[in-house]
């Protein structure tokens, strides 16, 4: 894959450094066909160093996820090989089954078909905490 | 439907309101005698807790209702595999309130999602137990007349203690307050009480391991205990139980109206020489208890539109 000629697929961008390999499971791109390239610790002028995903190919993008994993970075959809949408992305105020709560003492823990969800609850410090027991995630 | 899942979940406002409903029950608690008449009140304890359970049905008689319900998993239906949701459904049909202890954190929660009935969280493993939190909040309106400008001590377990860090957050939404911290630093107040709660709200407050060093200030003292069932090993936990015993030689340079709260039940941090100091509220604390769940029922009845 030639990582600048995308033809059909998004770029996301301006990924805190060290971020694009958590992005990159959370959004499940190793499960998908097409070609995807990471490029960890690129130059930024803005940023010094950052990360960057891009993926060729139309895949379903989890826009929620992102905007939980780095509230900073900015999604570029590509469409014949022309940028044709810039996104900055808003922290989503509950996410559903997008994390899991690890606390032992957590209901969820002993009932498996209930929906993990956690509530933003400090949106200064990027805080998310789990609506059963408020274990704070941790990315 | 409105439930109690979490202190928070009620405003100044609404607390202030359920203490001035509780206040007319000891007042004239024949007027309530009736007010619960063929309503159903259901104890789903998923874990014995035989104190809650008996304060949450006496509340319910003395309002002239009914108790129906299991006092331990093993009895359930969860023994048979069901799940919160499930039972949650179940009740509604059968119940009008239900209260609901369990060893899982957020349990109750789950259980108001799904029932069509208020659900009272009567304590949710080491999370939650907002009546406790009332009870504190009602013994302390009851013999302080005040929640601003009080010097409270909290002694002892300070990291597990669910009910301290609960009232401290409780008291932190009034003006003026001091905390003193007493406890061996293993049992420390955890770093994220101090930083959410008390700092955020600019309440004053010091650390210390000694309570004779503190006690001439205060005015309520809250003892805890520590649990066995929080340690991994026997040993520490032998070491730090008797850490603070409360005897009455401890009280000689305490303040003449210091009021002295226990969550109940103690082991040996208060020794049975305190109970007859007029000091020492811990029983008239749990018999605020009563009156403070029979406020709650009603108040969440009335929401629902059942009384
Ligand atoms: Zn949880």
């Amino acid at each position: 894959m030639n990582i600048d000629s995308i033809k059909d697929g998004f770029v996301i961008d301006h990924i805190t450094a060290g971020r694009g390999m958590r992005i990159y499971e959370l959004l499940e791109l190793d499960k998908i066909d097409c070609p995807v390239a990471i490029i960890m610790n690129a130059g930024s002028k803005k940023m010094g160093k950052k990360d960057i995903i891009k993926v060729d190919g139309n895949v379903p993008l989890n826009l929620e996820v992102i905007g939980y994993a780095d509230p900073k970075v900015t999604v570029n959809i590509i469409k014949d090989s022309k940028l044709c949408e810039k996104l900055t992305i808003p922290m989503p105020e509950t996410l559903t089954n997008v994390i899991f709560c690890k606390n032992p003492r957590c209901i969820t823990s002993v009932e498996q078909e209930l929906e993990h969800i956690f509530k933003l609850t400090d949106r200064d410090e990027n805080v998310y905490r789990c609506i059963y027991c408020e274990t704070k995630a941790s990315l | 439907m409105k439930s109690l899942i979490d202190i928070l979940d009620f405003t100044v406002e609404e607390i202030d309101e359920l203490l001035v409903v509780a206040n007319d029950i000891i007042a004239d608690p024949k007027k309530y005698s009736e007010m619960c008449k063929g309503k159903k009140l259901a104890t789903l304890f998923f874990e014995p807790s035989t104190r809650t359970r008996l304060s949450f049905e006496a509340a319910m008689y003395e309002l002239g209702g009914n108790v129906l319900g299991f006092s331990e998993a093993a009895s359930s239906s969860s023994a048979k595999g069901e799940s919160v949701a499930d039972t949650a459904k179940m009740i509604s049909c059968y119940a009008d309130i239900i209260a609901m202890r369990h060893p899982k954190e957020g349990a109750p929660l789950v259980a108001a999602m799904n029932a069509s009935i208020p659900v009272i969280n009567a304590g949710d493993g080491g999370h939650n137990h907002p009546t406790q939190t009332l009870t504190d909040l009602l013994t302390i309106n009851r013999e302080k007349g005040r929640f601003d400008n009080l010097k409270i001590g909290f002694c002892g377990d300070l990291k597990f203690g669910r009910t301290v860090h609960s009232l401290i957050n409780a008291m932190s939404r009034y003006e003026g307050n001091k905390v003193y911290l007493v406890s061996p630093t293993e049992l420390k107040l955890p770093d994220y009480v101090k930083k959410d709660v008390l700092d955020k709200k600019n309440i004053e407050y010091i650390e210390t391991q000694s309570l004779d060093e503190v006690m001439p200030e205060l005015d309520i003292l809250y003892m805890t205990r520590v649990q066995r069932e929080r340690f991994f090993n026997e040993e520490e936990y032998l070491r730090l139980k008797d850490r603070y015993i409360l005897v009455p030689e401890k009280l000689t340079n305490a303040k003449e109206d210091l009021i002295i709260m226990h969550p109940l039940p103690r082991v040996n941090e208060i020794s049975v020489k305190v109970d007859e100091d007029k000091r020492a509220c811990y029983f008239r604390q749990a018999l605020y208890g009563k009156y403070i769940r029979m406020a709650l029922i009603l108040k969440l009845l009335k929401e629902a539109g059942t009384i």
